[in-house]
C-alpha cells in the first residue's frame, strides 16, 4: 500500500503548506540536526558518580553492594542469595562464566536465560548516575533475556563505566560502537506495576529483584 | 473501538450515579497529582544541588526541560514530512519494513497480512492506544490470530470481556481490588485472593506461558527515532520487553506524529514524560529497538515492521490544532482534570479521555460526533499548566467550541441565549438595567442566605453545587458610586 504512503505524505505536505522549492533545504537541515545531536538542559551530576549511582539505584528499589574487583563477585553473589534465601543456580553472560562460581557454592551456566531460570547475572555496557540506570546492549554474548526472564537479576557494574547521564551514555555508545545494537535496554530497578488501585507492586513480568555489584577498582 | 462520545451527557449521569465507580475514582484522586508534584520538586532540588557542586550560580529547572521538550516536538511537527521520510529510510536500512496506514482498517489489514505471511497464530501485545483506535483485537480474532494483552491493566480489561480502558496509562483505574479478585478467580479457576502482590503473581504466571509461546509481538511506540530508525518503548512491567524480544515477528503500531530527531532528544523527553505520567524519575525499562536479530544473537525478532498511522492526525496539522500533535501521551492532563476525576474515562466514549481526548476525539472522528466533549471542561487550564510539552489545551477546547458555533452545531436554546446576550451587551443602558434586575432576582432566590440552593431558571445547574448570592449591588452601580465618592 505505497498508495497510502503517498497519500499520507501528500496530506502532511498539503497541511504544512511549505513551499515545495524549500524541500531540498529542509532535507539538508534535518540531516544536519541528526548529524549534530544537541544535549538538552539536565542536572549533570559530577564528582563521585558511583556514590550517586548507588543512591539512585536504591531509590529505584534496586539493592547495591560495593566490591573491589571482579574476583570478589562470586562470594558477593553467594552472600546475597543466602541472605534472601534464593537458590544458587542460574545463568550468566559468557563474559562472566570464567569466574570461580564453584568455590562460592554456585552453579552458573554461561548461556541465555530461558523461562524457568530463576537467576540471571549480567554485566553492563555502562551505568547512569542521574537515575540509577543500567544500559544493556543486546548481542551474541549479551542476551537480553538474562536481565528479563529470571526472578532475580544481578548486574556487575565497574565504577569506571558509570557516566553522568543518558546523553553521556549515548556519546559513549556512538564512540565505542558507532551504531545501535538491536536492543538497548535501560534498566532501573525491578519490574513493577501500579495497575491495581495504584498500589506499587515490585515484580510484574520481569525480575522481582535487581542487585547491583559495583566494582570500585575497575 | 465503537465511538459513543455523542452520548456523553447520558454516560456522565450513569457514572455519577455509580457508587462503586465514584468510590474507585476517589481512591485514585490526587495520587498522580501528588506524585508528579513531588517528582518536579525533587528534580529542581537535584538540579540545584548539581549546579552548586559544579560551582555554577544558575541551575536549570523542570520548566527549562519542558521548554526544550516543547521545542523538540514542535521542530518535528513543523517539518513532519521530511522527518517521516528520514525515519523511513533509516528504519529500512536497519532491516525493518515500514508500512503506512491511512486509517484503522488499514492497520488491521497490514497486521493480518503480516500474520498470514509468516504463519503466525498468537499475538502478545503491550499497551497500544492505536490498536484501540483500530479495534485491532477484534480484527485479529476474526482473522484467526489470538490476541493476548500483557500489560496487567489491559489484561484485566481483556478477561473482563474486552472492556475499554478508562485512562491512557492506568487503563483499569475504574476497577477496585474486589472486582479484580473476582475476575481472576473466575478466569484462572483458582481460589480467590485479595492480596495485590499475589494477584500480580497470578497474572505473571498466566501470562508467562503466552510470552514463551507467542510468535507475534505487537507494541505501540513512545518515540520513533530518526537518528537510528528505531523505536523507544517506555514501560514498567517488563511486558514491553517480552513482546519485543521473544516472538519471531515484532510489529510496532504508532501514529505518524511520534518521530523525534535524536537519541539526545529522547533523553530530554524522557525527563518530562515519566515525571508527568507517574512521578518517576525514569520508568523501570526504556528500550530502544532498532532492526532485527543479528548474526549470532540469541534473542530478538527476525522480522520487524513499523505501521505508521494517520487516522486523522494529518487533519491536526491545521494551524489551529498543530500544537496538539506535540502530545507524548503522559496522561497528566486527565490526572489533573476536575471533570475527568469526577466522571472517569469511560464517559468520554472513545479511546482518549480527559482534556487531550476532548480535543483528539472531535478532531479524529468529526466535530458533530463528539458535541459535548469540548464543553466537558471548566477551562480551568490545570491541564495546560502541567502539560510537559505545553499544549494549550483549554485554548484548543475553546477553539473547538467556536467551530461548533460557526458550524451551527450548538442547540437552538444556546444560540438564542447567545444572541440575546449579544444584543444586550451592545446596549449599555439596557445591560445595566437587566443586571440590576437579575441581581435583585438572585438576591430574592437566596432568601437572606449567602448562597442559592436552587436556581429557579436552571435548576439542573444547582443539582451538585450552590450559586453564591450577589452581594452589594452590580459592578456598574458600585463603580459609579465609587467615582462619585472620590470626586
Amino acid at each position: 500500500m505505497s498508495e497510502a504512503r503517498d497519500e499520507i505524505l501528500a496530506r502532511v505536505r498539503g497541511a504544512l503548506a511549505r513551499d515545495p522549492a524549500t524541500l531540498t533545504a529542509r532535507r539538508q537541515a534535518v540531516a544536519q540536526m541528526i548529524a549534530t545531536p544537541q544535549a538538552g538542559p539536565r542536572p549533570q551530576p559530577r564528582g563521585d558518580l558511583a556514590a550517586r549511582f548507588a543512591e539512585r539505584s536504591l531509590s529505584m528499589s534496586s539493592t547495591v553492594d560495593r566490591l573491589a574487583t571482579r574476583a570478589d563477585v562470586p562470594a558477593a553473589v553467594a552472600r546475597y542469595l543466602a541472605a534472601n534465601s534464593l537458590p544458587g543456580t542460574g545463568v550468566c553472560w559468557p563474559e562472566l562464566a570464567d569466574l570461580d562460581w564453584q568455590s562460592a557454592g554456585l552453579v552458573l551456566a554461561g548461556r541465555p536465560a530461558g523461562g524457568d531460570d530463576l537467576l540471571g547475572i549480567t554485566g553492563t555496557f555502562c551505568a547512569i548516575a542521574e537515575t540509577g540506570t543500567l544500559m544493556l546492549l543486546s548481542g551474541p554474548q549479551t542476551a537480553a533475556t538474562t536481565s528479563l526472564l529470571p526472578e532475580t537479576h544481578i548486574a556487575v557494574v565497574p565504577a569506571s563505566r558509570i557516566v553522568s547521564d543518558m546523553e553521556a551514555a549515548f556519546a559513549l555508545l556512538r564512540s565505542e560502537r558507532g551504531s545501535l545494537p538491536r536492543a538497548v535496554n535501560f534498566v532501573s530497578g525491578p519490574s513493577r506495576t501500579g495497575d491495581i488501585e495504584q498500589t506499587i507492586v515490585l515484580g510484574a513480568h520481569g525480575p522481582y529483584r535487581v542487585h547491583l555489584l559495583i566494582l570500585d577498582n575497575e | 473501538m465503537r465511538q459513543q462520545s455523542m452520548h456523553f451527557a447520558a454516560r456522565v449521569g450513569e457514572r455519577l450515579a455509580d457508587v462503586k465507580l465514584q468510590a474507585n475514582l476517589k481512591t485514585a484522586k490526587g495520587k498522580f497529582v501528588d506524585m508528579r508534584a513531588a517528582a518536579v520538586r525533587a528534580f529542581d532540588a537535584d538540579a540545584k544541588a548539581c549546579a552548586a557542586a559544579a560551582g555554577q550560580a544558575d541551575a536549570i529547572d523542570f520548566e527549562a526541560v519542558r521548554d526544550a521538550a516543547q521545542a523538540i516536538r514542535s521542530k518535528v511537527i513543523d517539518d513532519l514530512d521530511v522527518w517521516l521520510e528520514t525515519f523511513e529510510a533509516k528504519a529500512t536500512a536497519g532491516g525493518a519494513t515500514v508500512l503506512w496506514a491511512r486509517n484503522g482498517a488499514e492497520v488491521c489489514a497490514h497486521t493480518l497480512e503480516i500474520a498470514r505471511r509468516h504463519g503466525l497464530q498468537k499475538a502478545i501485545k503491550s499497551k497500544s492506544m492505536l490498536s484501540e483506535e483500530a479495534d485491532l483485537n477484534a480484527a485479529l480474532e476474526a482473522g484467526g490470530v489470538q490476541p493476548v494483552e500483557t500489560d496487567l491493566g489491559e489484561y484485566i480489561l481483556q478477561i473482563a470481556g474486552n472492556e475499554a480502558p478508562s485512562h491512557i496509562i492506568a487503563p483499569v483505574i475504574h476497577k477496585n481490588l474486589d472486582e479484580v479478585a473476582d475476575l481472576f478467580s473466575r478466569t484462572h479457576k483458582k481460589p480467590r485472593q485479595t492480596d495485590i502482590p499475589a494477584l500480580t503473581r497470578e497474572a505473571r504466571e498466566a501470562l508467562r506461558e503466552h510470552f514463551l509461546s507467542a510468535d507475534m509481538g505487537i507494541s505501540g511506540g513512545n518515540f520513533l527515532i530518526a537518528e537510528s530508525g528505531g523505536v523507544a518503548l517506555v514501560t514498567n512491567e517488563g511486558n514491553g520487553r517480552m513482546v519485543t524480544t521473544l516472538p519471531k515477528v515484532h510489529v510496532v503500531i504508532t501514529g505518524i506524529e511520534k518521530v523525534v530527531p535524536t537519541l539526545d532528544d529522547v533523553a530530554t523527553l524522557l525527563r518530562v514524560l515519566t515525571r508527568s505520567a507517574t512521578g518517576q524519575s525514569i520508568s523501570n525499562y526504556v528500550s530502544l529497538l532498532t532492526g532485527v536479530k543479528g548474526e549470532g544473537d540469541p534473542d530478538g525478532p527476525e522480522h520487524l515492521y513499523f505501521i505508521l498511522v494517520d487516522n486523522g492526525r494529518s487533519t491536526l496539522l491545521d494551524d489551529d490544532f498543530r500544537d496538539m500533535l506535540r502530545c507524548i501521551r503522559c496522561g497528566a492532563c486527565m490526572n489533573h482534570c476536575p471533570v475527568y476525576q469526577t466522571v472517569g474515562g469511560h464517559a468520554y466514549g472513545w479511546v482518549y479521555p480527559g482534556p487531550m481526548g476532548s480535543v483528539l476525539t472531535p478532531m479524529f472522528t468529526g466535530l458533530e460526533r463528539a458535541l459535548d466533549l469540548p464543553q466537558a471542561s471548566t477551562l480551568c487550564n490545570q491541564c495546560g499548566s502541567v502539560c510537559p510539552v505545553r499544549i494549550p489545551l483549554s485554548q484548543l477546547l475553546r477553539t473547538l467550541r467556536e467551530r461548533q458555533t460557526t458550524r451551527g452545531l450548538r442547540p437552538w436554546s444556546e444560540r438564542l441565549g447567545g444572541k440575546a446576550w449579544a444584543w444586550l451587551a451592545m446596549r449599555p443602558a439596557f445591560y445595566a438595567r437587566a443586571a440590576r434586575l437579575l441581581s435583585r432576582y438572585l438576591g430574592w432566590l437566596a432568601g437572606g442566605e449567602d448562597r442559592i440552593r436552587v436556581l429557579g431558571l436552571a435548576p439542573a445547574w444547582t443539582l451538585g453545587r450552590d450559586l453564591p448570592a450577589p452581594q452589594g449591588g452590580t459592578f456598574r452601580d458600585r463603580y459609579a458610586a465609587r467615582r462619585r465618592n472620590t470626586q
